[in-house]
């Protein structure tokens, strides 16, 4: 697996010797050697706490208060109203709801298609090199570029995929795609797997060059058919780098702001609304502060509960 | 045999679903509109460079351009210094001390840049650092240093202390230790970031979004972003400003293949 766990402990100390005759002359030493790493590590510091985190902590602040745009400062105290409120209001449950069911298609598609295509190309022979490296190219993209052209893709009169279709003799399949509230979100759902599907792929074949090619010779050298070699080897090895990948693929279609914001903008009709699209309209453009810092600290909280439940199920599987 | 066929199959499928849409997009840039929506996948018939020309002359891309250049440059290297210091110093200090000071940057990779963008706007509406570059770059910076420096320390905790060791013994300090041992034998990670790094900011749509509204100063993605509603009608100008905004990552793509892989994945946390 090419990533880190974030849990990692820290290696040994660099810094000491490990001398346990001089230990404490050792530690004095270190303490002095070490005082210039201060300025090794301080202006990211103060700057990442200064503009970064402190603004993070203060929508836990923003969210307990009334406060709108023309307000110079935080209004009035009002406790857990702007939480009651997100609980009555729909538009932030289809929200909510949209962002879980983009989420969960995403999911299943991207992590199905790249283990699929990662199968097929794990041996590093030319063609497949080759074919990685296609599959990987949307990736470098960017967002606004991707929802541009694949909002030409999905345009319902000249649009490439209607145009396709009737031509194709079925017309009867043409649709709306990106205006019709019942389909936005899954046009929105194929263009994101569109858009990292091949990302996703590189991680499982990093993983899948891991599983040691004897395990395959002898399953074959026993007889076991294809699909019994897929469920009894390859799937039980390749949960972990599984794991690794729909955490990526959760928090990336958390952060689906921009794609949707290009191709839709949250319509038609709040359909492909999610929450980082919500936070953005009420925040920025509404001015409503502190009804917005509300949403985002439930935004917050969910990404984080998904993520711990996430780890704790990597735990009890392997 | 017949599980080739299938995956040749497969393969030919996939590569069209990749390739189509990014080849409409190229072959759009020298056609004109009507030859894009009747044929869109067909060569032009007569070959121009209009569309081209005609973007660089009224849209005000080339400022665009240098815009994003400007900020992406000015943040990856800023990014890179300040996050490479401070692994340095995670790795280099005593357990205890290196310790907090990762986990307090771990905590940032738990609050997504969607989340904080309403503080962050106010903050730096405050500080007068909206309508800014430099505001925009420090933007760019804070958010990416969670990322950058869990990389980097990674990395840096990886390398060989003996040598780190011995260079001591002979007396060089940290900034020679930094300079002259630790950096150049970390080039592949500090490769890797500085590719991931210039992927995000070069096509980052929401810290500009959030922080510029003054047109001269808008890099790439919140121009096009803006042609979407004044070429509403015409997607050659709409696909070439695509393809300008897209050729510098493309092209180097093209040259680096293993180090965007590794950079990008590297980073795919960061979405």
């Amino acid at each position: 697996m090419p990533q880190a766990q974030i849990s990692e402990a820290p290696n040994q100390e660099i810094g000491s010797f490990a001398d346990p005759k001089n230990a404490k002359a050792n530690k004095a030493r270190t303490r002095k050697q070490n005082r210039p790493l201060v300025f090794f590590a301080g202006p990211a510091v103060i700057l990442y706490i200064i503009f970064f985190l402190t603004p993070g902590l203060n929508s836990l602040r923003l969210s307990v208060y009334d406060w709108n745009l023309f307000d110079y400062v935080p209004k009035e105290f009002n406790g857990v109203d702007n939480y009651v409120r997100l609980y009555e209001d729909i538009l932030f449950r289809e929200a909510v709801g949209n962002n879980l069911e983009f989420m969960l298609w995403v999911v299943i598609f991207q992590g199905g298609l790249s283990l699929l295509l990662a199968m097929m190309l794990v041996k590093n022979t030319k063609t497949n090199v080759l074919l990685r490296a296609i599959y990987f190219f949307p990736t470098i993209l960017s967002s606004v570029s991707v929802g541009l052209i694949w909002s030409f893709m999905f345009e319902s009169n000249l649009g490439v995929i209607n145009t396709v279709l009737n031509s194709a003799g079925l017309p009867q399949f043409t649709a709306n795609w990106l205006g019709d509230e019942n389909i936005a979100l899954y046009a929105i759902v194929v263009t994101q797997v569109w858009f990292h599907t091949g990302q996703m792929m590189v991680i499982y074949v990093a993983g899948l060059q891991q599983i040691p090619a004897e395990l395959y010779e002898s399953a074959r050298i026993d007889g076991a058919s294809a699909f019994q070699i897929f469920r009894k080897v390859t799937w039980p090895l390749i949960i972990p780098t599984g794991f690794v990948v729909v955490a990526y693929t959760t928090i990336q279609s958390f952060r689906a702001f921009d794609l949707v914001y290009t191709m839709t903008g949250g319509g038609p009709n709040y359909s492909t609304e999610i929450l980082a699209t919500r936070i953005y309209t009420l925040g920025l453009l509404q001015g409503r502060y502190g009804y917005a810092a509300a949403q985002s600290v439930f935004f917050m909280f969910t990404i984080a509960l998904i993520t711990i439940l996430q780890r704790r199920l990597l735990k009890s599987r392997t | 045999m017949l599980t080739k066929i299938g995956k040749y199959a497969v393969h030919i499928f996939v590569v069209g679903i990749v390739l189509i849409p990014v080849s409409i997009v190229f072959l759009a840039t020298f056609k004109n509109d009507l030859d894009i929506l009747i044929d869109p996948l067909g060569l032009p018939t007569s070959f121009s460079l209009t569309n081209y020309t005609q973007l660089f002359e009224t849209s005000g891309i080339g400022t665009s351009i240098l815009n994003s250049v400007k900020v992406t440059i000015a943040s990856v290297a800023i990014t890179l210094t300040l996050a490479s210091m401070t692994s340095y110093a995670i790795a280099r200090l005593t357990k205890v001390t290196g310790a907090m000071l990762f986990s307090l940057f771990v905590l940032g990779l738990t609050i997504p840049a969607q989340v904080n963008i309403l503080p962050i706007y106010i903050l730096f509406n405050d500080l007068g650092l909206t309508n800014s570059h430099f505001g925009l770059v420090l933007a760019n910076l804070v958010s990416a240093l969670p990322i950058s420096v869990f990389i980097i320390t990674a990395f840096f905790r990886e390398l060989p202390k003996e040598m780190i060791e011995a260079s001591e013994i002979d007396g060089a300090n940290h900034i020679r230790v930094f300079l002259q041992i630790v950096l150049p034998l970390s080039t592949p990670a500090i490769g890797a970031t500085s590719i991931f790094l210039f992927v995000i900011f070069w096509n980052d749509l929401l810290f500009p979004l959030l922080l510029l509204t003054q047109k001269d100063l808008h890099t790439l993605p919140l121009t096009l972003l803006g042609f979407r509603g004044e070429y509403s009608t015409s997607y050659g100008l709409l696909f070439t400003g695509v393809a300008i905004a897209s050729a510098p990552l493309v092209i180097m793509y093209l040259f680096m293949q293993r180090s965007f892989v590794a950079g990008l994945t590297s980073g795919a946390v960061k979405g």
